[in-house]
Parts: C-alpha cells; structure tokens; sequence
C-alpha cells in the first residue's frame, strides 16, 4: 500500500476495499437518514464517537474492525439508546497489508450485522510509515432512546443491585498474551461483544435499570468509581462473587495485575432496583452476552462516591481509581 | 506582698501535676495559687522555703509528668494569700491536654489486691495511671468528655475526685464497684453467671481462646504453653506464622525468655509495649516460628493483672479482628466478628473511644517499631531553628500509616493506623486526622504528603485546600531521623542511609536501598543498590523468589533460579521483566532481603505476613556472628550486588550454613552502605550519618552499620518508627524547612 493524496491509487483502494464491502447501503460522503425513528414524540438522539487503536491489530476473539463496531455499539447501549447508524474513520500507515485491511473490514460487517447497526459513512486517509501504528479507526454512532426512558449514573439509589454480564478481563489478559512479549499459551479469547440486544432484554424485564457501564480501559473498578462518584453512592462488591476465568486469575497472579482493572470488550456492570434484579438476572441469562451473568454487589447509603470489596476472609478494602500507571506502593 | 511566678512547662497536664504541687506547697509551708493554662502550669507562691518547692517541681515530679522547663520571675500579691489553692483552668488553646493512657500504677495494683472497696476491681485507675486518649471524646479532657460520662460518680469516689491531698484528685475516669464500668464473660452472646475473671481464667485453663476488652480494642488470648491452644487460634485468625504478641507477670518471664535489665525498664514504663525480648526456647514453636525474638508485655490494666493472677501462666495476647482489618472496638462488633474465633468473650460497658494498639519497640538498640498505645498524643519538640514553622500537617504514607501535624515547636506524631485501603483502617485515618487537628487546636496552612501519586494519604492531602507540599519518600525518611535527633535546621547536610522497601523517586522509578546527602529542605542521592525490576509490582514484595530471580539473572546464574524455585513460573515471570510489564526498574533494599531469604529457602514461595523474610533472615544471621561480609561491586554511584548472589552461591555450593551465608550479607550490605557514607564525611560534605527507612527495625544491620561507621557521629531512631511510621514527621519537617527559607533553585 503507498502514500496516496487523494490521487488514483487511493480511489481504488477505496472502492476496491471498502466501497465494496460496505454497499450496497453504505459508505456515502454523506449519509441521510431516515427520522422515523424519532416520529415517536419524545424520542432523543443519542451520539457517541471512540478512536481505536490496539496492539496486535488482530487478536482471538476479534480485532481492531470488531472492537471499533462495538465500542461505539456498547457506548449508545449502556446509555439505554438502541444503536442505529454508524460513521468509520480509517487511518492507515503506509505499507498495511491489504490482505489485514479486508479482514478487518469484513469483520466490521460481520458485527454491525449481528448488532444491528448500519455503517452509514466513512473516511479514509493513508499515512506515512511511522506516522501511525498500522491502522486507527475512528467510529461515531447515533441512536435513539425511546421516550420514557431514562438511565444514568445519577439515578442509582442505596440499594440497588449491581450485575454484571459477564467473566472479567478476558480482552486484556487477551491482549496481553496476544502481544508476543510473554510465551503464554492460553485458550482466552476476547470478550469482543456488541451489547446492544442484552441491554433490550435487561430494560424489558426489568423497566426500572437506572444505570449501564460498559467496562473498557480501567476495568470494573473504574466503572464502578465513576457511578458511585455520579450518585453519590457507595458500591459495595463482594470477591467471591466476581465471575472470573481460573486462567485469568492466574495470569493475573503471575504478573501481579488485578483483573478488577482489567480492559473488557463486551463486559457492563448495571444497577436494578433489588425486586427487579432476579428479572434482570435471568433476562442477561437467557441471552449468550450475558450467559455469566452474576450479582456482584449493590450501591449503598454508606461513604457515598467511594468502592469497596468485601474481601473472601470478610476484610473490607477500598478499589479505587487508578490515578496514572499502576505503581508499587509497598514499603 | 513578695512573691514568685513560677511556670512550669512540658507534659504537666492530666497527670495530677496541680494536686502534686498544692502537696508540695502544705509540706514545704509555701502559700498562693496553682492553675493549668495554654503554656502549662502556672504557680503563685510565696513562702520561706521557695529555693526548695522549686527544685522539687521538677525533681519530685509525678510518674506520667515531662517538665520541659521551670521558670521563675518576682511576684507581687495585691492581697496575701491564706494557704493554696487550687484555680480553675484559664485561658483556651493549650496544646496537648490529655496524655497517653498510661499502665496501672504500683499503688493501684495494691490496692485491688488487697482488702478494701476496689478488690478485685478491673476499673481501679488513679491520676498516675489509666485510661486517657483511649476514652477521650472531645476537649477539653473532663469526665463527661470522656466514655466514662454514663457513670455517676458515688459519694466515696466523688470525695476523693474532690479532695487535693487524694491520688485521685480529679481523675477523670476514678471509679469502684459500686459506680464504675462493669465486668462480665459471655458465650455466645449470653451472659455468664459467677465471677467473669475465674470464668474466663478457666477457658483459658482449658485450652479456650477468650477475647477480652483492653483499652485500645479487643484482644484474643490463649494459653501461651499450650500448643494446641496457640495452634487453634492460628487456624482459627488464618495467621500461619506471624509472629503472637505475649502478656506476663513479671515474675513469671523468666519461664519463657530472658529479658536483659534494659528489656525489663521499657517494660515496666508506664507506655508498657510489647517489647522484643529474646526467648528460651520454652513456650512452644507455634508463637512466634522462626523467631529468636518474643513480643512480650506486661499486664497494664487491673484487669489484665487480675486474669494473669488468676491463670498463672503467660498469654497471646494477639488483636483481635478480622485478617487484614484493624482491631474491633465495639461489643456489637466483636460479637459479630469474633464469634468465630473466640469461645468466651471478656466484655465491660466501657466505650472505647478511639482504636489503639499496643506499642511495639526495642530495648537495645532502642527502637520503636509501632507507635501507639502509651506513646500517643505525646509531642515531640521540634528541632532548633524551626521556632518560626507554620502550622503544617503531614499525611504519611500508604502502608504504615500515621499522620503528624506540627505546631509551636511541637510535633504530635499520631498513632499507626494501618494500610490504607484497608476500609476500616481508612476511615480511622480521616476520624484521626480530624481528631488530632481537634485535640491541638491545629489550623495548618500546609498539608505536607509523598510524592506517590496512588497513595490514599496524598490523594487526601489533595482535597484538603490547603497549600500542598510533596515530599520524597527516602528524603522523609532521613528528615524524620534527623528532626527525632534535635539535628538543627541549619546544622548542615548529613549522609543518609536509607534502607527501605520502596518509595517513589523524582525520576520515577522506585527507590529503596540509597545514599543521600542532604539536609531539611534538599538532598542529592549520592549512591544506591544497582537496581532490579520488581516482577509484578507490589506483587513482588509478597513472593521473595521474584526478587531472587531478578538479581540470580543479573548475577549472571541464570540457571541456579531453576534449581532453587522449580514450582515458581520464572519462563513467565522473566519474559514480564523483559517487557517491562509490570515491572519497574527499583533498588529496594527491602527486596533484596527477601532476595537472599529466598535462596536460603526462607519462604521462597510467598511471605504470610509483611516482612516474613527479613524476619527469618536477620533471626538466621544471629545465629552466626563474627563473619566477614560479601563484598559488593562498588562504582562511583551504583552499590552492585552480583558478587553477593554469586558468592551466596557458591557457598551454598560448598553446604555452608544458611546462618553463615545469612550473616555474610548482613555484614556485607552493612559494611558497603557504612564506606559510601563514609566517603562523604571523610571528604566533609556531611558531617554526620543518619540511618532510616524500614529495614533499621532490624537490629542486626542498625548494629552493624553504626559499627563500621565507627566514630562518626551516627543519628537513629529511638523515639519514632524507623518504617513508614515516622514518614510524616519527616515530610512536615521538610515542609516547614523549605517555607522557613526555601531551597536554592538551580
Ligand atoms: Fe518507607
Ligand atoms: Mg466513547
Ligand atoms: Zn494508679
Ligand atoms: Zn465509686
């Protein structure tokens, strides 16, 4: 692949790799969409956009074309708005392989598909070598949320149970063992998932959810720091009850991280109110999101915006966001 | 009418420093007035016999008293006065006004043993003796700010409360049987019938594990001699090996351990901390394995005096909470917590205001290894130069936390909390810092904290407003030492030995085994250990082999991690080092004691408590005294230490002796850190070396190294924690040093 400016070589790379892929809905300069959806009085627009960069680009479980589809799908799930359109941004470094460019790009497809989202528009740029690590994407979705309903952070009450979907850092550790430097063999996979169709079901059965995170980059814990500082609550989570890969937990050990703070793909910690949370539950259960679903815990009147593990001996610790790089602190 | 104004100065209030002097004031015929103010005691006398009464105020002082200073100017008296009195307190913002609780007294303890109306009583305490901060409310330290408000004084204390020829002139928490706290034993949570002592005394008897209420928090105690009992509680507290803490009748120490006649004075202070006393061998292997040192105390409540009466026999005496919390407080919550553990409980209705545990320290050479209990609130004066310090309130550390606030000369270093992401241990930081800023009218202008980012005490110095000051962790260190030592501010820069577990440099790596030179405001890092990576972090303090294998590998013996650690998953564990994952580069010389306890095969696999490995290390190398050190490679900044490993091995090679080669690197390490000192006396730039950081709670290499330092003034802690303890001292020092005049930049 060479530098294009716009020039020949850059046009038919488009239309050779990502035109094609993409029609015969897609891929517009400029998209125009259909306000149906919003007819609805009291519907809202909802928008996010996410840059992905990750290292290896491909990975078990996914790669970067994957992870850019359901970052920007889970952020608008999380926020209770049914993911619709997306736009796609590519940043390539001179010299990618083509070959890498139409996996990726296939495997966008493949997602939207399964999420039931759209990829309505995108970009383009090639780079110099050394001017970006292979390939960024940039995706920008719009949803909408229907009317009536409401989540937030701010809502969640002393109370409320916390659940989250699924086992905890399987991308990182994936990605970690991905990266070549350690001679892991391992089975992980990333947890990669759109989860757009779990939080339909969750809000189905129980009307009342408050509140969605999905656990990207600092894990669970800083997830759970910023919606116990947004309701100023406190969120209490028991150990034991952490869904959790023996192989993960091992690594972990190893190499002295804590799954808590972990990346995750396709993990999100949400609060019920307690009688809606078996509903909850078993509506995550009966989905293959959310297979592993567990109750880890519950938000509480007690030192509102700080986190807390009960320990498996019963001791009561304090998770805390990390402030820059994880740093020895014993003395 | 011609008289004189005496002030007396120093810790001289709460400790029956007024009824002392209106008693020397009948015996030595001297008229007037006494009354406590901000500044202290202040006396209005006259008399014939003046010379006397003044030198007696300091001579003949009372037990829990400190006088700084009596000074005396001419008086005149509008009108003579007709005898002494004694005044009600004047003036506000005194410093310090309550002192620390202190053990029961000779007169006390002979009064419950002998007939009378407090025989047998737990609660008998007098103005020499009893509870203090540990039942402290609020300020100022009066009975009904006191835990001891519910109990209505009857007419017999009430009279000796009142009458200033009584040890118990105002007392604050007097009491007797008939209006004081009570005693009771309960089993699963139900009261037991007949005398609480002889019940709890037979549990013990039989091999029971019984909690019991003391003064700072629960304790869980057990036969010390039976060795199923102490294995019971082991199991039960999920503590493998972490060394218990013993309680014993003096005259029944010398059973179990021989305590040399300095071991015996600490004992016998009125502070009475568990002090580290070397054993005989007699009590069984299960209370402190691997240990040659025992922690032992003496009763120091009528209560602990009754129980040890009654069972003859000395007693773990461990803190009673939950693994890794701090110890329980509540009757509610020792119910709910050590119900698990204990079979009986020793309970009183007596609140515990305030979580403190026991002191722990060293005889000789003298140190503190916590401070707490019978330490606390005591101030410390602040060295010369730092008259003019503001207010400045110091936040410590992460894991051995304690928080100091500075004022009027005074340094108040509060008591050892804990770790911080320890919830409970958490919220006792923040009711502590409130407490201490109540109890010395403190208004700080500067919160002084370290410079980790991810400290809990920094992040808290951040929310505070005030102006923040970061200090460097090793820097704190040598500052605490100094300041604990009276080194003047302008008594110019002094070579720091710094041996530690780790801290943060300003270059962002992880430091711990260093040479600094430097002073209050400023220090340069002169030489320090050839650093490792710390595989995994923080994980690496808890498996020693980690440590092992990065210094094995740089030691160029890269097979002999394989022979040494065959279950340990080094493939893994070299390739993070290699990547940088998770492994930053440190030259913690606490690491590198578990480094050399791994390869002596010293808990190799992983530490069951903090510090396990130095432990075991440094009891080994008492075993084999007199041994020439393995030398290190020295260059102009970097203390190497390859030719230790690669010595270690080969006489590991050759079957020496663990304890050999254990004491080999105690004298080497010594030595080589004592010559890099050395050269900066030598070429004037200190002009004396001070020793901190947490491996100076090893008394071997604080020996060693004040040893081959020779006759070049050395400066230790004797007073503050050497550990993480005394961090906060040393950063709010540094931080009134650079507000007083601030380092030269450039
Ligand atoms: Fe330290
Ligand atoms: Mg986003
Ligand atoms: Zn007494
Ligand atoms: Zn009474």
């Amino acid at each position: 692949l060479s530098h294009g400016g716009g020039g020949r070589a850059m046009r038919d790379l488009i239309d050779e790799v990502f035109a094609s892929a993409f029609r015969p809905d897609g891929m517009e300069d400029q998209a125009r969409l259909t306000n149906a959806a919003l007819a609805e009085p009291g519907a809202r627009l909802a928008m996010t956009t996410d840059s992905f960069v990750v290292t290896p680009l491909e990975f078990p479980g996914g790669d970067i074309g994957t992870l850019a589809v359901c970052g920007t799908v889970n952020d608008l799930a999380v926020g209770g708005a049914k993911p619709l359109w997306l736009s796609a941004a590519f940043i390539i470094e001179e010299g990618t392989e083509i070959a890498l460019l139409r996996r990726v790009v296939a495997s966008m497809v493949a997602e939207a598909e399964r999420t039931g989202v759209r990829i309505v528009t995108g970009d383009t740029k090639v780079v110099g070598r050394g001017a970006a690590d292979g390939l960024f994407i940039t995706t920008t979705g719009v949803g909408v949320i229907p009317p009536g309903r409401d989540l937030g952070a701010n809502l969640i009450r002393p109370g409320d149970v916390a659940i989250v979907n699924g086992v905890l850092g399987d991308h990182g550790a994936t990605i970690l063992a991905a990266r070549g430097d350690l001679a892991l063999s391992t089975d992980l996979q990333s947890d990669c998932q759109g989860l757009g169709h779990l939080m339909e079901a969750v809000i189905a059965a129980a009307p009342d959810t408050r509140a969605a995170r999905d656990a990207t980059r600092g894990g669970l814990a800083s997830a759970l720091n910023e919606m116990a500082q947004a309701a100023s609550v406190g969120i209490e989570i028991e150990e034991t009850a952490l869904p959790q890969r023996a192989e993960v937990a091992g690594m972990c050990e190893i190499l002295g991280l804590d799954p808590l703070y972990l990346a995750n793909e396709g993990t999100l910690v949400l609060f019920v109110p307690e009688d809606q949370a078996q509903a909850a539950l078993a509506a995550m259960r009966a989905r293959p999101e959310g297979a592993e679903a567990a109750i880890i815990g519950r938000a509480l009147g007690d030192h509102p915006g700080q986190v807390r593990m009960r320990t498996a001996f019963g001791g009561s610790r304090i998770v805390d966001m990390l402030v820059g790089e994880q740093l020895p602190r014993i003395c | 009418m011609q008289g004189l104004e005496i002030r007396v100065r120093g810790q001289v209030q709460g400790v029956g420093f007024r009824p002392f002097v209106w008693q020397l004031a009948q015996a030595h015929g001297v008229r007037g007035a006494v009354c406590n103010d901000a500044h202290g005691v202040l006396i209005h006398a006259t008399g014939a016999d003046l010379g006397a009464f003044q030198t007696a105020l300091s001579d003949r002082a009372p037990a829990l008293a400190r006088v700084d200073a009596v000074e005396a100017r001419p008086y005149t008296f509008d009108t003579a006065p007709e005898g002494f009195t004694i005044t009600p307190s004047r003036g506000q913002g005194a410093e310090t006004r309550v002192t620390p609780d202190a053990a029961t007294c000779p007169a006390c303890l002979a009064e419950i043993r002998a007939p009378g109306r407090r025989q047998g009583y737990a609660f008998t305490n007098c103005t020499h003796c009893g509870p203090r901060f540990t039942i402290l409310q609020r300020l100022p330290y009066d009975r009904g700010q006191t835990t001891m408000a519910p109990f209505t004084m009857c007419p017999a204390c009430r009279a000796e409360y009142e009458n200033p020829a009584d040890r118990r002139f105002h007392a604050q928490p007097i009491a007797c049987p008939a209006c004081g706290p009570r005693l009771w034993v309960e089993v699963d949570a139900a009261e037991q019938p007949g005398d609480p002592i002889a019940g709890a005394a037979q549990v013990l008897a039989s091999g029971g594990i019984v909690a019991i209420k003391g003064l700072g928090g629960f304790h869980l105690a057990c036969d010390a001699t039976n060795e199923a009992a102490v294995q019971t509680l082991r199991t039960r507290k999920r503590r493998p090996a972490k060394p218990f803490a013993l309680m014993a009748r003096e005259g029944d120490l010398t059973d179990f351990c021989a305590p040399t006649p300095a071991d015996l004075a600490l004992m016998r202070d009125a502070a009475a901390p568990i002090v580290l006393v070397r054993g005989t061998g007699a009590l069984p292997d299960a209370v402190a394995p691997g240990m040659n040192r025992l922690g032992v105390m003496l009763p120091y409540t009528p209560l602990h005096h009754l129980l040890l009466d009654a069972v003859e026999r000395p007693l773990v005496m461990t803190s009673g909470n939950l693994s890794g919390e701090p110890q329980v407080i509540g009757n509610a919550e020792a119910r709910e917590k050590l119900s698990a553990f204990a079979d009986a409980f020793v309970m009183h209705d007596r609140a515990i205001a305030r979580r403190l545990d026991d002191s722990v320290e060293r005889a000789e050479p003298p140190m503190v290894l916590r401070r707490a209990r019978g330490r606390v609130p005591g101030t410390l004066p602040l060295p010369p130069g730092f008259e003019d310090a503001p207010q400045i309130v110091a936040y410590g550390g992460q894991m051995k936390a304690a928080i100091c606030l500075i004022k009027n000369g005074q340094a108040l270093l509060g008591h050892h909390l804990g770790e911080l992401d320890e919830a409970l241990t958490w919220e006792a930081f923040v009711q502590a810092d409130r407490d201490y800023a109540a109890l010395f009218d403190h208004r700080p202008e500067i919160a002084a904290c370290d410079l980790h980012p991810d400290f809990r005490a920094t992040q808290h110095a951040q929310t505070t407003g005030l102006s923040v000051a970061r200090v460097q962790h090793h820097h704190a260190h040598l500052a605490a030492c100094l300041g604990e030592n009276g080194w003047p501010l302008d008594g110019g820069p002094v070579a720091g030995i710094i041996l530690d577990g780790s801290g943060l440099g300003p270059d962002g790596t992880v430091w711990g085994g260093e040479v600094l030179l430097g002073d209050y405001r400023d220090f340069t890092r002169c030489a320090s250990l050839t650093p490792a990576p710390l595989i995994g972090g923080d994980r690496a303090q808890a498996d020693p082999w980690r440590n092992a294998l990065v210094r094995l590998d740089a030691a160029g013996l890269g097979d002999a991690a394989e022979r040494l650690f065959p279950d340990a998953p080094l493939a893994l564990a070299r390739q993070a080092a290699a990547a940088g994952l998770n492994a930053p580069s440190s030259s913690s010389a606490g690491r590198l004691f578990d480094a050399v306890a791994a390869c002596l095969g010293l808990c190799p696999m992983g530490q069951s408590f903090e510090g396990e490995a130095a432990m075991r290390l440094e009891a080994l190398a008492e075993q084999a005294l007199g041994e020439t050190g393995y030398g290190f490679a020295v260059t102009q900044r970097e203390l190497d230490p390859a030719p230790v490993f690669r010595a270690i091995l080969a006489d590991l090679d050759d079957g020496t002796a663990p304890a050999r080669i254990a004491a080999r690197f105690h004298a080497g390490l010594a030595q080589t850190f004592a010559d890099a000192a050395r050269k900066l006396v030598e070429r004037r730039e200190a002009r004396a070396v001070a020793l901190s950081g947490g491996c100076f709670q090893n008394a071997l290499l604080l020996e060693q190294v004040t040893a081959a330092l020779g006759d070049i003034p050395v400066l230790t802690h004797r007073l503050t924690p050497a550990n993480d303890g005394g961090l906060a001292l040393g950063q709010a020092l540094v931080a009134a040093a650079r507000h007083i005049a601030p380092p030269e930049s450039g």
